[in-house]
């Protein structure tokens, strides 16, 4: 596709198991895969397919077993624990639960996700308001996340996620708990957003109602990756 | 713009739970209510049984070497003090009387026990101004001073004395008549005190003779050092004596319910109970405030934040707790001193020393609640919460 330069995502032969001895039960079998600079793609399939077990390992959240798996150019297998610290900062993670933290208004959650990076005080808050805006939460800022509605929680979660600006989005169901109405509005922010910034998106879903703002839809079965060439033409509706 | 610092989460989780931090603060507040009452009674306890013995106008004590304490001091031969006086550097040597018995209250007329102490009344043996001021009083036969810091039922007794009028008791068949009062407070040895002459004292103990006393009162020169004295006149004076520094003398009182009775064993276990019931719930409170956030830390280690920083805000939450219930701790504690030394004339006072070691402990206590509750983030692991 449009690779100039280096995949966002680079995946080869990538391998995953659960358990010990006995019990160990492989989940990933061999997964193949490159993700362009500024690619939306979709990852759907049945329940324990191992689409959210993918997720963990690009997102630094577990260890690589065996294969290799490179974001941004940097190898995870045999990554240290620093660097996979390291690592997460630079990827955006949206979950099925907002996973807001309840005692900060939406303002101080942004600024949860600044803090991380060297960037002046002064400006973290600056950033943290003019990401909020644009998710259409301007007026909501100092509202504690028991005062805002499902959709607007979500919303909170994705300017955190994508406030520092990250070159890669990791999201899981991020519409599941979700009316259709406002899983919509957060997919819509989402896709606005990341073209702004230049972003990939790597969204893992069951939800169809969301499928045509991918560039590219993945479909996963029983731990292995069926089809990765079904670009859609649906892009940009 | 409001605040130029990085979001302060452990301050916002434990300010946003109230009804937690509610909680926790009464914890901590009863802990260092413990701690203050148990310590201030143990401090209390010593005291009021050397108040007695400070007040004493004296540089060097002597004392059987078999006296156990104020009401138990036994006696030696009075001939100790006339040797004592021929060393240079003793300007003089008085001999003190003291001995416990029962008195008629004077008010309910019920046998309560009562330390009774005397001296020469030619010079005051205390520091005591109303004692210096009624010496004459003690010139006549079988007239005392009371102790207005007496433990019982005296108000009309202390009503009469302070209107000038005397008040007659008894004491071994003997009519006593009070006619002065002075103050030193109520001890765990004696409930109350009264003072009188040498001479009224060998009355009432009809038993004791004067040649047998009780303590012996030294005062030196100016400028002669007590400690070196105290030396020289341990080496050169017979064994059946011990020659102590004022000081010294209050510290074998101290040193005999520290030792001898279990109060002192008592009131450090009391407060050490407290340390132990602090802890106790404010682990309850911190490990219940970790699970509660369990799937926020989660996400926390997810976004790149490390295992340091949220030990970082479980020990910050510990140590706000610390301070935030110390305060009204202190603050129980400073009126149940206040109702404890109006209930019983112990000299039970906050001491900025006390204030800081309890602080401490609170801190301490606190520190290690959270230490163990630290164990619980471990499985705050993101990949498996999502």
């Amino acid at each position: 596709m449009n690779s100039l330069g280096q995949p966002t995502i680079a995946i080869q032969n990538l391998d995953f198991y659960y358990g010990q001895g006995n019990l160990r039960k492989q989940t990933l079998f061999d997964i193949n895969l490159e993700i362009n600079a500024g690619e939306i793609v979709i990852m759907t399939g049945p329940s324990g397919s191992g689409k959210t077990t993918l997720l963990t390992l690009i997102g630094c959240l577990r260890s690589i077993q065996t294969g290799s798996l490179k974001i941004l150019g940097q190898e995870l297998a045999g990554a240290s624990k620093e660097q996979m610290i390291q690592i997460r900062r630079y990827v955006g993670y949206i979950f099925q639960a907002h996973n807001l933290l309840k005692s900060l208004t939406a303002k101080q959650n942004v600024l949860m996700s600044l803090e991380l990076h060297s960037i002046a005080i002064a400006q973290t808050h600056q950033q943290a308001e003019t990401m909020l805006t644009e998710v259409g939460l301007a007026d909501r800022m100092d509202y504690y996340p028991a005062n805002l509605s499902g959709g607007q929680k979500q919303r909170v979660a994705i300017a955190r996620a994508l406030a520092s600006h990250p070159k890669l989005v990791l999201a899981d169901e991020p519409t599941a708990a979700l009316d259709k109405k406002s899983g919509r509005d957060v997919v819509e922010v989402m896709q606005k957003l990341a073209k702004e910034q230049g972003c990939t998106i790597l969204l893992v879903t069951h939800d169809n109602r969301i499928l045509d703002i991918a560039d590219r839809i993945l479909y996963m079965e029983d731990g292995r990756l069926a089809s990765q060439s079904g670009t859609l033409a649906l892009t940009e509706g | 713009m409001k605040m130029q610092f990085k979001t302060p989460l452990a301050w916002l989780q434990v300010s946003r739970e109230r009804g937690r931090l509610m909680v926790a603060m009464a914890g901590i507040a009863f802990a260092d209510m413990l701690m203050f009452m148990q310590l201030g009674f143990r401090t209390a306890l010593y005291e009021s049984n050397t108040l007695l013995h400070r007040s004493l106008d004296a540089d060097l004590v002597l004392m059987n070497p078999q006296g156990r304490n104020i009401t138990n001091l036994t006696h030696f031969p009075r001939r100790r003090l006339y040797q004592a006086l021929s060393f240079q550097g003793v300007a003089s040597a008085e001999p003190f009387y003291a001995d416990f018995l029962d008195w008629k209250n004077p008010q309910t007329r019920i046998k309560t026990s009562i330390l009774v102490l005397g001296f020469n009344p030619e010079k005051s043996a205390f520091k005591l101004p109303e004692v210096e001021q009624n010496l004459d009083k003690l010139k006549f036969p079988d007239t005392m001073l009371f102790d207005r810091g007496s433990r019982g039922d005296y108000t009309s007794t202390l009503e009469a004395l302070d209107k000038g009028q005397p008040v007659t008791t008894e004491m071994r068949d003997r009519k006593i008549t009070i006619n002065g009062l002075f103050i030193s407070g109520a001890s765990f040895a004696a409930d109350g005190n009264v003072i009188t002459s040498d001479l009224n004292f060998l009355r009432v103990f009809d038993n004791r003779r004067s040649n047998q006393v009780s303590a012996g009162l030294i005062k030196l020169e100016p400028g002669v050092d007590p400690k070196q004295m105290a030396a020289t006149l341990q080496a050169n004076l017979p064994k059946d004596v011990r020659v102590l520094t004022l000081a010294e003398f209050a510290k074998v009182e101290e040193a005999y319910w520290a030792n001898n009775t279990p109060i002192g064993f008592i009131f450090t276990l009391g407060a050490a109970i407290g340390f132990i019931v602090g802890i106790v719930i404010v682990y309850q409170i911190l490990s219940s405030d970790v699970a509660d956030h369990l799937a926020e830390y989660a996400t926390l280690k997810a976004m790149g934040y490390r295992d340091l920083y949220l030990l970082g805000v479980v020990f910050q939450e510990a140590l706000i707790l610390a301070v935030l219930g110390f305060f009204p701790g202190f603050g129980i504690s400073y009126g149940l001193y206040a109702l404890t030394r109006g209930a019983t004339n112990l000299p039970l006072f906050m001491t900025l020393d006390r204030v800081i070691t309890v602080l401490i402990l609170t801190i301490i206590m606190c520190a290690s609640s959270g230490a163990i509750a630290t164990r619980k983030l471990r499985s705050a692991d993101p990949a498996d919460i999502f």
